[in-house]
């Protein structure tokens, strides 16, 4: 371990928008993909569901 | 003598295939989570900071098996295509249909995460260098697919229509990988070659783990998608309204 705070993790040595910009566009986007999905999943359930 | 093996072909029939990929769909979407968990903890915590870039260099955790990804998905989605088409296999376009949207995302996901690299360590937010280039036609490529076949109405066109050009764009692929051997522009070379890798043990680590977790991701939400487009596209078919129901 070499962060020696938080702030220090967080800051990312001065460079905290490009690195959590980066995981933070990753993440928001994938989940949004398993949301979206969710959601047809959902979708194609009710359409052949009921008779 | 009768051979017992498994007729690995019986999985080619959406009616088969349907509930193994249901029971495939929890062990990948779980190991995924716990992989995606266990890279990030090596990427921040493992790996140390470069002499170099300091924590700017961090992005390459995601940012390579990003760009992986959209190359292999890419593929994969051609290679289904093409098999698609060629042995009028419905199931293997389905596939390809499936792996779009996710290849599309992780494509896109490269050349943000780039981008943002790119500014602090290069200065430069974009340049038209080879393989940016290249990977931003790979963009193009997978919108041009998923668009080309959402505007078809007839299933079968559509996926015939998607193999010409999944296939047709294919040869993008190793013109990205290759760029930077070929052009000497911005992006850096190979790093991980099959002799040797130039970086520290950490560093690969962090960066193969995040690649599997990216990959068995992929693997989880390309079956829930070709579930539910065997659904929409067999809506009429008998062993549908058992498999939900029954």
């Amino acid at each position: 371990m070499h962060w020696s705070s938080w702030s220090e993790f967080f800051s990312m040595g001065g460079y905290a928008l490009y690195v959590w910009g980066s995981y933070g566009v990753t993440f928001v986007l994938l989940g949004a993909e398993v949301l979206m999905l969710v959601n047809r999943k959902r979708k194609v359930s009710r359409r052949t569901l009921p008779e | 003598m009768v051979s017992k093996g498994i007729n690995w072909y019986k999985y080619a029939a959406p009616a088969n295939f349907y509930p193994l990929a249901g029971k495939m769909v929890p062990w990948f979407a779980i190991a995924s989570a716990l992989i995606f968990i266990v890279g990030l903890y090596v990427s921040f915590f493992v790996a140390p900071t470069d002499y170099q870039q300091h924590d700017a260099y961090r992005i390459i955790f995601i940012h390579v098996p990003a760009a992986w990804m959209g190359m292999f998905l890419y593929v994969m989605l051609a290679l289904y295509a093409g098999v698609g088409w060629a042995f009028n296999a419905r199931l293997a376009s389905m596939m390809a249909t499936a792996i779009a949207p996710t290849g599309a995302i992780f494509t896109f996901i490269s050349l943000v995460t780039g981008s943002l690299w790119g500014r602090p360590a290069w200065g430069v937010w974009w340049v038209w260098d080879a393989r940016l280039t290249s990977t931003l036609i790979l963009m193009f490529l997978y919108i041009g697919f998923i668009s080309l076949q959402s505007s078809i109405e007839d299933p079968r066109r559509a996926d015939r229509a998607g193999a010409v050009l999944a296939l047709v764009g294919v040869i993008n692929v190793p013109i990205i990988y290759f760029s930077v051997q070929w052009w000497n522009s911005l992006h850096q070379g190979a790093t991980i070659t099959a002799k040797s890798f130039k970086m520290a043990p950490s560093m690969l680590a962090a960066m193969l783990i995040l690649l599997a977790a990216c990959w068995i991701y992929s693997i989880a939400v390309v079956l829930v998608r070709v579930r539910c487009i065997i659904r929409e596209r067999e809506r009429e078919a008998p062993w549908l309204a058992e498999a939900v129901t029954g």
